[in-house]
C-alpha cells in the first residue's frame, strides 16, 4: 500500500451515521465490532438452549420439553455456538486487530469483508426460523448423519442454506484476511516479524479455504438426496451413510482447528505481553502451527471409530492423531515456558490466559484417550466425549475470546473495563465451567450416554449419577449468570471507563502504537509505521522501559543490547 | 477420498513449504538495521490476484470433493453408467473457443485496442453460454431418452457435476458481464483489463476443470 491510499481512504471519513454506518461500513474496525457484538448475542442464544437442556437433566424422567425439542435444542446449541459464536469471535478479533498488527490502513478488500458479515445474520435468521417450521428445527445433531438428518421436516432446505451462506462468509473472510496479510504489511514487516496471531490467522485461512468447500458439498449432496431423489447417502436408494462422515469430518476436524488455532495465536500474544517476556520458541511456535494446519487434514476418521471401518485404517487415524498431539504440546510447553521466570502481571486478561492452558491441557490429555481405537470404543457417544470437546474447543476458545477481548478492549474504546467485576467473571467462568465438565468425564466412565433427554434404570448408572447432573445444572446456571457481569462491565465500561491512554499494558506490537486511540480510519494518519523489530521485544537487558515497540528503530537503542550481540 | 486427499496435500504443501521458506534463517530477536532493510516485501500481485487465486483453490477443493465422491460411488454394484451425449463433445468445443477468445481479448486489453477488446468480449460471452445452453440441451436429451436424475447415482452424479461446473461459469459470466457493460457503455478498455486477465484465468481454470470432468464421464 502506497502512502496515496491512505491518503484515499480520509476522503471516506465523511461516513453517514446512524445505522447506515453499520450497514454500508467498510472499516475494518466497525465490521470486528459488528462481528463481535453478534458473535456475543450468537453466545447468549446458545447459552440459553443450554439451559434448556440442563434444565431438562436436572431431574431424571422428562420434565419440561418434548424429546424432538430437546434434540432441536442438542443440534441447534451446537451450530450456533460453533458458527454463530466462536468463529465469528475470532473473525472479530482477526478483523479489529490484523490489520493494525501488520500495519496496514484496512483490509484488503474492504467491501468483500462488509458482505462477508452481513451474510451472518442472514444465513442465522434462515437457521433459527426452522423453529417455527412443520417439522421443527434440525434434531440429528450438528454433524447431520444421514439417513437420520434427511427425516427432518420443511425446515431442512433452511438448514443446508444456512450452512452455504456461513461457508459463503466464511470463505470470503478467508480468502480477505490472506489477502491482507500478504499484501498490505507495512514497510519491512516480513513474515517473521508477525505476532503470532496473525501467523495463526494465516493458517486458519487457509483451512477454512480447503475445508469449507468440502462442507458445502457434501450438504448439497444431502439436499439432492431428500428433494431430487439422488442416493448418494440414502441407504433405502442403495446410498452410503458412511461416505457422509468421510466427508463431514473431513471438514469436521479441520473445523476444530479453524476456531483453536486463533485462539492459539492470541493466546500467545496475551501471555508474553502480561508475563513481560518474550514468547518463548517464536520459530518453534510458527512450526507447530503450520505443522498442525497440514496433520490436521489426516486425522477425521478419529471420529468414526465405531463406524465399522477397516481396524488398519483406524491404526493409521489413531497414529495420526497422536502424531498431531506432538505439536500441540510443544505450544503448551513454549506458553508455560514463557511464564516461567517472567514479570507476571495477574491482570484479568492474563487470568485467562493462564486458564486457558489448564482447560486447554486438560481437553487436550482427554483426546489422547479418545484418540485411541480401543479407549474410544467403550467412551464413544457417552458424556466423556461431550466432556472433552466442550473443554477443547467450547471452554478453551471462549476464555481465549475472553482474555483478548479485556486485553484489547482499552485500544478498542480507549477505556478501562472495571477490573473487580472482570476477576468476579473469571472466577465465576473457570471455576464454574470447571464443576460442570469435570463430573461430565465421570458421568462418561460410567457409560452413561450423550444425547439422552432422560436415563431409564439401567444396571450399569448408579442413582448417584443423577446427583452429579443436578451439580452439573446448578453450575451451569451460575456460569450462565456470570456471563451477564461481562455484558454489564462492558456496557458501563464504554460509557464511564477511565480513559485507557494508548498503551495500557505497555505492549510491542503495532495496534498499540496508532496515533489516535481509539484508532481513527484508515489507522495510522498520514503515514505507515515502520517496522524496525519483531513482535515480542520485551523486558531486554540493557533498556530502560521493559518493552521496546516494533517501531522503534535500532539507533534509538543502546548499542549492544539485543542479548548481547553488537550491530552497527 | 484418495483425489481430495492427495489434492490438499499438493495444497497444504505448497503453501507450507512457502510459508516455511520465510522462516528459516531468521533469528527475528535480533533487530538488524541491514536486514531489515531486505526483508517484508510485500507480494508484487495485486490484491484481487491474490483473491482469485484463492477463489481458485477453493473451487478446486470442491470439484476434488464431487470427484473423489464419484470414485468411491463409481465401485459400487448397482452403479450404470449413462451415453454422454455427442453434444457435450460440441459443448467442449465452445468452451475452447471462448477461452481463446477471452486469452485473445487479454492481448488487446493490454495493448489498449477498445474496439477488439469490445469484439472479443462479446465473443468470449457468446461463447460461454453458448456452453450453458448446450449442457441444458443435452440434460433435456438425456431427460427424454429416460436417463432420469433420480433413476441410477451415475445419473445424479451426471447432472451434479455440470450443475456445479455450470454454476461457476455463470459466476464468471456475471463478472463479465459487468467489464463489457463498461466497455460498451463507452470506458476506456484499460479500466477492465484488471478485470479481463483475471477472467482469462478463471476461464482456463474452468476450462480445465471441465475437461478433466468430462475426461472421468467419458472413461467411466
Amino acid at each position: 500500500m502506497s502512502y496515496a491510499a491512505v491518503h484515499e481512504d480520509d476522503h471516506h471519513d465523511h461516513k453517514p451515521t446512524g445505522i447506515g454506518r453499520w450497514l454500508f461500513s467498510t472499516n475494518h474496525k466497525d465490521i470486528g465490532t459488528m462481528y463481535l457484538v453478534f458473535a456475543l448475542i450468537m453466545f447468549f442464544v446458545g447459552g440459553a438452549m443450554a439451559m434448556v437442556i440442563r434444565a431438562e437433566l436436572f431431574q431424571p424422567g422428562l420434565q419440561y420439553v418434548d424429546p424432538q425439542f430437546f434434540n432441536s435444542m442438542t443440534t441447534i446449541h451446537a451450530l450456533v455456538m460453533i458458527f454463530g459464536a466462536l468463529m465469528p469471535a475470532g473473525v472479530g478479533l482477526a478483523n479489529w486487530m490484523i490489520p493494525m498488527m501488520i500495519g496496514a490502513p484496512d483490509m484488503a478488500m474492504p467491501r468483500m469483508n462488509n458482505m462477508s458479515f452481513w451474510i451472518l445474520p442472514f444465513a442465522f435468521t434462515l437457521l433459527l426460523s426452522t423453529f417455527f417450521m412443520q417439522g421443527g428445527a434440525p434434531a440429528a445433531g450438528w454433524t447431520m448423519y444421514p439417513p437420520l438428518v434427511l427425516q427432518m421436516g420443511d425446515g431442512f432446505p433452511f438448514l443446508i442454506f444456512a450452512i452455504h451462506f456461513l461457508g459463503l462468509s466464511s470463505i470470503m473472510g478467508a480468502i480477505n484476511i490472506i489477502a491482507t496479510v500478504f499484501n498490505m504489511r507495512a514497510p519491512h514487516m516480513g513474515f517473521m516479524k508477525l505476532p503470532l496471531f496473525v501467523w495463526t490467522w494465516i493458517i486458519t485461512a487457509f483451512l477454512l479455504i480447503a475445508a469449507m468447500p468440502v462442507f458445502a458439498g457434501a450438504v448439497t449432496m444431502l439436499l439432492t438426496d431428500k428433494y431430487f431423489g439422488t442416493a448418494f447417502f440414502d441407504a433405502a436408494g442403495g446410498g452410503d451413510p458412511v461416505m457422509f462422515q468421510h466427508l463431514f469430518w473431513f471438514f469436521g476436524h479441520p473445523e476444530v482447528y479453524i476456531v483453536a488455532l486463533p485462539a492459539f495465536g492470541m493466546v500467545s500474544d496475551v501471555l508474553a505481553t502480561h508475563a513481560r517476556k518474550n514468547i518463548f520458541g517464536y520459530r518453534m511456535m510458527v512450526w507447530a502451527i503450520l505443522a498442525i494446519g497440514g496433520l490436521s487434514f489426516v486425522v477425521w476418521a478419529h471420529h468414526m471409530y465405531v463406524s465399522g471401518m477397516n481396524p488398519y485404517f483406524g491404526f493409521f487415524f489413531a497414529t495420526t492423531t497422536l502424531i498431531i498431539a506432538i505439536p500441540t504440546a510443544l505450544k503448551v510447553y513454549n506458553w508455560v515456558l514463557t511464564l516461567w521466570q517472567g514479570n507476571i502481571h495477574l491482570r484479568v486478561p492474563m487470568l485467562f490466559a493462564i486458564a486457558f492452558i489448564f482447560t486447554f491441557v486438560h481437553g487436550g490429555l482427554t483426546g489422547l484417550f479418545l484418540g485411541n481405537v480401543v479407549v474410544d470404543l467403550p467412551l464413544s457417544d457417552t458424556y466423556f466425549v461431550v466432556a472433552h470437546f466442550h473443554m477443547v474447543m467450547g471452554v478453551s476458545p471462549v476464555l481465549v475470546v475472553f482474555a483478548s477481548i479485556y486485553h484489547w478492549f482499552p485500544k478498542m474504546s480507549g477505556r478501562m473495563f472495571n477490573e473487580t467485576l472482570g476477576r468476579w467473571h473469571f472466577w465465576l467462568t473457570f471455576l464454574g465451567t470447571y464443576s460442570i465438565y469435570l463430573p461430565m468425564h465421570y458421568l462418561g466412565f460410567l457409560g452413561v450416554p450423550r444425547r439422552y433427554y432422560a436415563m431409564g434404570t439401567t444396571d450399569f448408572i448408579p442413582e448417584s449419577a443423577q446427583t452429579l447432573n443436578a451439580t452439573m445444572t446448578i453450575a451451569a446456571i451460575i456460569v450462565a449468570l456470570a456471563q451477564l457481569i461481562f455484558l454489564y462491565n462492558m456496557v458501563i465500561s464504554l460509557r464511564n471507563g477511565k480513559k485507557s491512554g494508548p498503551n495500557p499494558w505497555g505492549a510491542t506490537t503495532l495496534e498499540w502504537q496508532t496515533p489516535d486511540t481509539p484508532p481513527k480510519h484508515g489507522n495510522w494518519g498520514d503515514e505507515l509505521p515502520v517496522v524496525h523489530r519483531w513482535p515480542y521485544d520485551y523486558s531486554v537487558p540493557g533498556e530502560e522501559q521493559d518493552f521496546t515497540p516494533q517501531t522503534v528503530p535500532a539507533s534509538e537503542v543502546p548499542v549492544g543490547r539485543d542479548h548481547g550481540v553488537t550491530h552497527g | 477420498m484418495t483425489v481430495t486427499l492427495i489434492f490438499l496435500a499438493v495444497i497444504m504443501i505448497t503453501v507450507i513449504v512457502w510459508l516455511l521458506r520465510q522462516t528459516l534463517n531468521v533469528q527475528p530477536w535480533v533487530s538488524d538495521p541491514a536486514a531489515d532493510a531486505v526483508s517484508g516485501t510485500s507480494l508484487p500481485a495485486h490484491t484481487k490476484t491474490i483473491g482469485l487465486t484463492a477463489f481458485l483453490a477453493v473451487a478446486t477443493s470442491l470439484f476434488a470433493l464431487f470427484v473423489s465422491a464419484y470414485t468411491l460411488r463409481m465401485q459400487m454394484v448397482d452403479w450404470r453408467p449413462l451415453p454422454e451425449p455427442d453434444l457435450l463433445w460440441i459443448n467442449t468445443g465452445f468452451l475452447v473457443l471462448a477461452s481463446v477468445a477471452y486469452q485473445w481479448t487479454r492481448g488487446q486489453a493490454i495493448k489498449g485496442h477498445d474496439p477488439a477488446v469490445k469484439a472479443g468480449l462479446l465473443t468470449s460471452g457468446i461463447l460461454s453460454m453458448l456452453f450453458l445452453g448446450g449442457q441444458f440441451v443435452a440434460w433435456q436429451q438425456l431427460n427424454g431418452a429416460g436417463y432420469y436424475l433420480s433413476s441410477n447415482p451415475a445419473n445424479a452424479f451426471f447432472y451434479l457435476l455440470t450443475a456445479v461446473h455450470g454454476i461457476h461459469l455463470l459466476g464468471g459470466l456475471f463478472v463479465w458481464a459487468r467489464s463489457t457493460l463498461k466497455v460498451w457503455g463507452g470506458g476506456e478498455a484499460d479500466t477492465v483489463r484488471l478485470s479481463i486477465e483475471l477472467c482469462t484465468v478463471y476461464w482456463h481454470f474452468l476450462l480445465l476443470v471441465w475437461v478433466v470432468l468430462f475426461g472421468l464421464l467419458l472413461s467411466t
